[in-house]
This record gives structure tokens, C-alpha cells and sequence, in this order.
């Protein structure tokens, strides 16, 4: 539909304006318009500069220090990366997920659920809030979270608290609410304490509540302005995710399930160590970042979204109560069988953070997360792959080892680079709609961040460049001259720099 | 009556032949070290140990108790000296201590807390340095070698092996192995060695066992290095 803008045919007598990095997102983004004379969007894209370090970092270091080294790669899931990279090298010890010691894998799961949780919690309450609960366009000084925090304030609270018990089980887990370790070849290194579970398991019931009460809030928000939320940079995609065996909604292990824009099934329950059988990764000229797509369905066509609103469309229901009663409501709401709009993310988002609260309450009730049989062992191997839900999406690690326990391939793809195209495309259409033949003001511009944020990528994971970026907007004239710079500060002021 | 230092004023017996750094320990008093060990012939290269002795600079992990000995140890410029010597062990090699498994349990990452070094300070020199996986249960990795020489020491006093030997100069001065080619799993060491358990940071590791000491039961959660050095040191020096 707005395939048409990625390339503008004459970009002689374009200006371009480039915001970068998109603000709260906790990464570097760059947005580039190129506009023409009359200030219309003519093209779109969305630059993420991809450090190509992923490889440099992992080759060459033996591979039990992978779980541990990876999770420093992204500030944002360590624990994902930290669990991707465990399931790869439990493989080369020569354990199967099945044969993983039934302790290591149900608490893999509370520390993934905890990571899951918090980053949900983090992400909607501190990053997302401010937009939904005041409007996109709302000045700056109630985009943020101080203004969440004056206006609504139990909120907030709720938000730190939700964030802050994720946090509590990620530390009973892994040692540390960040970088900890936990996980090893072939399982865990601790299981919890009586006195550990009964710790989490007082705060578990109002967890919960809260829990319920987040979607209620972004049930609300969404159906309050109905045509807004489901047209808003809403795009039809193909779902991608792993599943259940029974197609139940799957967080750590499964097969993988697609599913086109009608919610026709492209592939059901495939194991995902033969991912390079059908995903392929295009490259293209202008931007670092690469595009999978899904071979069988080809470059074009064959693009597709992960993360929440993925999963939640393409599981066929939620194995725990309270979550499955909003999921029903959540696919009621729209009247196509895949819920295709970009701002159902976050309601989707909040569906699945109920559910993580519900599934650790089980799992603080299952005796087996106490149990001293944490490690197993087989025969060794030379590759590994390792697949899991990250909060934002499908995470998978390849790793291949040498005799001597050195990596000496590895391959890495990013939830946000799976969710690349739509990204962009979600860009385009916001670009179009709303941009067009207006002036650019910060404004219009923070619609084009409400897009990508809703997505919540990593991009300090997919690009994690060392040091600081300033937040900046350039305009640069089709010749590449700087005509304009705007710089936003931390506090979300602006400062245009004329004739920069 | 026995014979007495002072070391920081205080009174402290010694007995003939000790050096200052086991009169020290053996009365609960902690000096830095890193290339000191009970068990082994002094060394004397990392300087850690630096004390002042009747006003006079003296390695205390060499240098004899003697008589009437005034000894500063805790002084802030000899431990702003210590801090210094520490941040240049870790700017000379490749010590990133977050994706390192001997995190917690490693006596160059509890001296550096020991000694308040927030930061490397000197420029980092990333060395290039080759990791040796050959064999089959220990790895060196070289970008952690900090050439105290224990590994040698051990290897030829307590295994009787020779495993081990430190070879070039100055900025070129490496830990080498005893084969002919050049190789670990060439030589005859084997990972019930005294030196494959002996390296106080992370050069040399017994594969296949990083993290599973979970956070919280490390060598140094609980304890800081003077603490862990006096308790597991003393029991050395009664033997
Ligand atoms: S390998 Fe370890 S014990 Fe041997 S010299 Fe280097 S730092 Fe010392
Ligand atoms: S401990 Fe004395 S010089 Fe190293």
C-alpha cells in the first residue's frame, strides 16, 4: 500500500529530515523523511545502525561463557539472551529440552516470566503511558513519566511495583536483578529456597490484581478511541512465534507457528533448529539492519511481525485463566480473524504480562522449583540452537563449537530485526497519513516514535553501539547539506541549531 | 621475651625468618598481595605488597621481619600506589571482569574493590593475546595473565612438573608452556594440578565448572579479600 514511498523516483529536489534516536526508546533510531519542496513525505525509512559486533564479541571464547557474555550484548533482555543462548549450549552438552532436568526447566520459565513481566511493566508504564493516557500530540511536559506520576498517580505506583516484583524474581533466580547467572549447560545453577519462593509468593495475588487491572486500563484506552487505535500505523502482516504443542500461547519453549494476515496457517509446530530452512535474511543498501522474511513465501511477501500482538494472535488460547478471558475479549474486539493494528501491541503487551504474573504464582505453587536435581549431561556436540520469546519477540541463537570448546560461528537474530520490515512499514503509513503537507513539528514527529514504539525494539540490542548519542533531528537538503538541526535534550526540550 | 614489629604502631610478634607479610598474617593483619603465596618461595614482582619500613619502601612478601622494624602498611599513599599498580594490570592485559567466569572468585577483581578502583584510569593498551583451549579439562587464556609466576612456582614445587614458564621482557614478556608445540595438551599437566587451581585471576580455569558457584556463595560475595586472604592464609602458614 505504501510500498511506493521506500523509494521516491526523483530525490534531487528532496529535503530530508532525520530524528534521531527516537526518545524513549532505549537505543539509537533514525528516522529519515525525505521531503520535497511542498514539505510532503515522498519517502520513509527507518535507519538502525546494527553494530556487527554479535559475532566479533562470541567467536573465538569458549561457550559456557555464552550465556553470561551475550546477556551483556543488550541492556535491555539480558535475561532473553542470557536464556536463548543457555538452550544453544545446552545442545552442546548434548541435552535436548527434554531431557533438561524438569527443576532447571521450570525455573528457566520463573526467570523468564520475571523478565517478561518487568520489561512489559517498563515498557508500557514508563515508556508508553505517557503517550496514551495524554494523546500523542500533548506537549512535551506531559510526555513523560513525571507526568504520569502527578496525574495518576496509583498508576505509577503500580507501574514501579509490577516492574520492581519482576525485577524480585529475576534476583531469587539468577542471584542479581541484572546480569546474574543461573542458567548453565545443561541446567541451572541453583534452585530457590524455601525462603526465596516464600518471599515472591506474598506479593504474587496483588501482582496479579495489578495485572488485571493494567489491561483493564489499555482495554479502555484502545476502545475509547476505536478507529484511532485499530487504523493508527496498523498494517496486515504475518504473525510469527513459537507455540505450545496444543497451540497454546508459549513464552520459553515450542515449535514455531506462522500465520498470514487472514490467520491461515503458513507452518505449524516446526522445529526451530532448522530456522535457516525457512527464514532468510535480505540485506539492503541503505540501512545495516537486515529483513527476514519467510522463504516459502518469498522477499515481497514473506515479512512478518513478532512479539505480543504476534503471539497473542497466533496461539490458539491462553493456558491460564485470567489472561485467556482478556485474550477472548482482545481478538472479540476487532472483526477480522488476526488483530492487525500497531497500537494493540500494548494491549497485547499487558495480556501477556497478566499472564506471567499467573504463571509464576504456579510455578512458586509447584514443589519442583525447589528441587537439587538441577544439571544434566549427554554426549557432545558441535551446534546449538537456541529459540525463546523475548518480551519483544522470537530470539534465536546459533552457535558451532570446535574440539576444543572455542565458537567459531555464531548467529544471532534480534526480535527487533524480525520486526525490521514491519517497523518500516509501520513508518510509511504514519509518515503518509499524517505527515504530509504539514509542517514538521515535534509533535507530528513524536507520531512517527509512537509508532516504533509500540513495537518496543531493542535498539541498543540490534545496534548496541558503545557511548552516548545525542538525540537529534537534521534536515538535510537532497545534495546531503545540513540546512537544519534540531537537538532534543534529555528533558525532551528542543533546541533548533539554524544554519548548522 | 619474643621478638616484636610495629606495623601501624601496633606491637606484633615475629618469629626468625618470617618475612614481614607472614609476621603480618600470622597476627590477622592483611597487607595487598597478589604474587605472594604461603606455600611458595617469595617473588616479588607485583609490588602489591609495597610497605614502608623505617621509612624505606620494602616488599613485605620478601623482605625479612627484623628487630625494631616500623612498618606503615594502611597509609593512603601507599594504597593510592597499590591502586595505581592494579589499575595497570588491568589496562595491560584484558581483564572485562562482567563476562568473565572467575567473577566473584577472582583475588585481582577483590584487590582492585579492596583498594576503591572505581575505574581502569589509564588508557587500555587491548592487547592481542591468543587463547589456549587445547587441552582437554584447562584453559588459559592469556588476556588474564598477570605474570605472577604462582603457576610456575606451583607447577614445578608442588607438582614437580615444570609446566610452566614466563618468556620474553618487559611489554613482551608471556607465560609459556613446557612442549614442543607450544601447547597445553602437550605437556603432561593435568587438572589435578596445584597450578590449575593456583592462578589468582582468571588465566588459567579448569573447563566446563564456570558458573556454577551461584551468585552469592562466590569466594568474594560475603567477604572482602582481606578477610578470605587471613582466614584461608593463616591455616597455609600452620602447616
Ligand atoms: S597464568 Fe595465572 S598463575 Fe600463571 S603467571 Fe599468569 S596470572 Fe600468574
Ligand atoms: S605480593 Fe609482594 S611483590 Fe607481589
Amino acid at each position: 500500500m505504501y510500498e511506493h514511498l521506500e523509494t521516491a523516483d526523483n530525490t534531487e529536489n528532496l529535503k530530508r529530515v532525520v530524528v534521531e534516536p527516537v526518545s524513549r526508546v532505549e537505543g539509537h533510531g533514525k528516522v529519515t523523511l525525505l521531503l520535497d519542496e511542498d514539505n510532503k513525505v515522498k519517502q520513509a525509512r527507518l535507519h538502525i545502525v546494527e553494530f556487527r559486533g554479535f559475532e566479533r564479541f562470541i567467536q573465538g571464547r569458549p561457550y559456557w561463557e555464552l550465556p553470561v557474555l551475550v546477556q551483556r550484548l543488550c541492556g535491555i533482555c539480558p535475561v532473553s539472551h542470557h536464556l536463548a543462548a543457555a538452550k544453544a549450549i545446552d545442545q552442546l552438552v548434548g541435552i535436548d529440552p527434554v531431557n533438561l532436568p524438569i527443576a532447571a526447566d521450570k525455573l528457566r520459565r520463573l526467570l523468564h516470566f520475571g523478565q517478561v513481566l518487568q520489561s512489559h511493566a517498563l515498557h508500557f508504564f514508563h515508556l508508553s503511558s505517557p503517550d496514551l493516557l495524554f494523546g500523542f500530540e500533548s506537549e512535551i511536559s506531559k510526555r513523560s513519566i513525571i507526568a504520569v506520576i502527578e496525574s495518576y498517580p496509583d498508576l505509577a505506583v503500580q507501574g514501579v511495583m509490577l516492574r520492581k516484583y519482576g525485577q524480585e524474581v529475576i534476583r531469587m533466580v539468577s542471584g542479581k536483578r541484572i546480569h546474574g547467572t543461573g542458567a548453565i549447560p545443561g541446567g541451572m545453577n541453583k534452585s530457590l529456597t524455601k525462603e526465596e519462593r516464600d518471599y515472591l509468593r506474598k506479593d504474587i495475588e496483588q501482582i496479579i490484581s495489578w495485572g488485571v487491572a493494567s489491561v483493564a486500563l489499555i482495554k479502555k484506552v484502545h476502545c475509547s478511541n476505536l478507529p484511532y487505535y485499530d487504523d493508527f500505523a496498523t498494517i496486515r502482516s504475518n504473525y510469527l512465534g513459537l507455540t505450545k504443542p496444543d497451540g497454546a500461547l508459549e513464552l520459553y519453549h515450542g515449535g514455531i507457528r506462522a500465520k498470514n494476515a487472514q490467520g491461515e496457517t503458513i507452518m505449524d509446530h516446526v522445529d526451530y533448529c532448522k530456522y535457516n530452512d525457512f527464514i532468510h535474511e535480505e540485506v539492503r543498501s541503505w540501512t545495516y539492519m537486515k529483513f527476514p522474511y519467510l522463504l516459502s513465501m518469498g522477499q515481497e511477501d514473506g515479512w512478518y511481525r513478532v512479539g505480543p500482538l504476534a503471539r497473542v494472535n497466533n496461539c490458539d488460547y491462553i493456558d491460564t485463566p485470567l489472561a485467556e478471558l482478556e485474550r477472548v475479549d482482545f481478538k472479540a474486539h476487532s472483526n477480522e480473524v488476526m488483530v492487525h493494528s500497531t497500537l494493540a501491541f500494548h494491549w497485547a503487551r499487558l495480556i501477556e504480562l497478566l499472564h506471567c504474573a499467573e504463571s509464576i504464582k504456579t510455578l512458586l505453587n509447584d514443589p519442583d522449583i525447589l528441587s537439587q536435581d538441577l544439571v544434566a549431561k549427554g554426549e557432545k556436540r558441535y551446534e546449538g540452537v537456541g529459540v525463546i520469546e523475548a518480551p519483544r519477540g522470537t530470539l534465536f541463537h546459533h552457535y558451532q563449537v570446535d574440539e576444543n570448546d572455542i565458537v567459531t560461528k555464531a548467529n544471532l537474530i534480534v526480535s527487533t530485526t524480525s520486526n525490521n520490515m514491519a517497523m518500516n512499514e509501520s513508518v510509511r503509513q504514519v509518515a503518509a497519513e499524517y505527515l504530509s503537507g504539514q509542517e514538521l513539528t515535534e509533535p507530528l514527529l513524536n507520531n512517527l516514535e509512537v509508532a516504533i514504539r509500540a513495537y518496543d525494539p531493542c535498539l541498543s540490542c540490534a545496534t548496541h553501539a558503545m557511548g552516548k548519542m545525542p538525540l537529534q533531528l537534521e534536515l538535510i537538503n537532497a545534495d546531503g547539506q545540513l540546512i537544519d538541526k534540531l537537538v532534543k535534550g534529555s528533558n525532551g526540550h528542543i533546541n533548533r541549531i539554524a544554519n548548522a | 621475651m619474643a621478638k616484636t614489629i610495629t606495623i601501624d604502631g601496633v606491637n606484633i610478634p615475629y618469629e626468625e625468618g618470617q618475612t614481614i607479610i607472614e609476621a603480618a598474617t600470622t597476627a590477622g593483619i592483611y597487607i595487598p598481595h597478589l604474587c605472594h603465596h604461603p606455600e611458595f618461595t617469595p617473588h616479588g614482582s607485583c609490588k602489591l605488597c609495597t610497605v614502608k619500613v623505617n621509612g624505606r619502601n620494602c616488599s613485605a612478601c620478601t623482605f625479612p621481619a627484623m628487630e625494631g622494624q616500623e612498618v606503615i602498611n594502611n597509609a593512603k599513599d601507599l594504597n593510592d600506589d597499590r591502586q595505581k599498580i592494579t589499575q595497570m594490570l588491568f589496562v595491560e592485559g584484558n581483564h572485562f571482569c562482567p563476562s568473565c567466569e572467575k567473577t566473584g572468585n577472582c583475588q585481582l577483581q577483590a584487590v582492585a574493590y579492596h583498594l576503591n578502583m572505581l575505574d581502569d584510569h589509564f588508557p587500555l593498551f587491548y592487547q592481542h593475546r591468543e587463547m589456549d583451549a587445547s587441552h582437554a579439562d584447562i584453559l588459559i587464556d592469556h588476556n588474564r595473565c598477570i605474570f605472577c609466576t604462582l603457576c610456575v612456582r606451583a607447577s614445578h614445587a608442588h607438582d614437580g612438573k615444570d609446566v610452566f614458564a614466563i618468556s620474553g621482557r618487559g611489554i613482551n614478556k608471556h607465560l609459556i608452556v613446557n612442549s614442543e608445540s607450544g601447547l597445553l595438551k602437550d605437556t603432561n599437566m593435568a587438572a589435578t594440578d596445584k597450578a590449575a587451581h593456583i592462578c589468582p585471576t582468571g588465566a588459567i580455569l579448569i573447563k566446563h565448572t564456570a558458573y556454577q558457584v551461584p551468585i552469592g556463595e562466590r569466594l568474594y560475595d560475603h567477604q572482602q579479600i582481606d578477610q578470605v586472604s587471613l582466614n584461608t592464609e593463616l591455616v597455609d602458614h600452620d602447616k
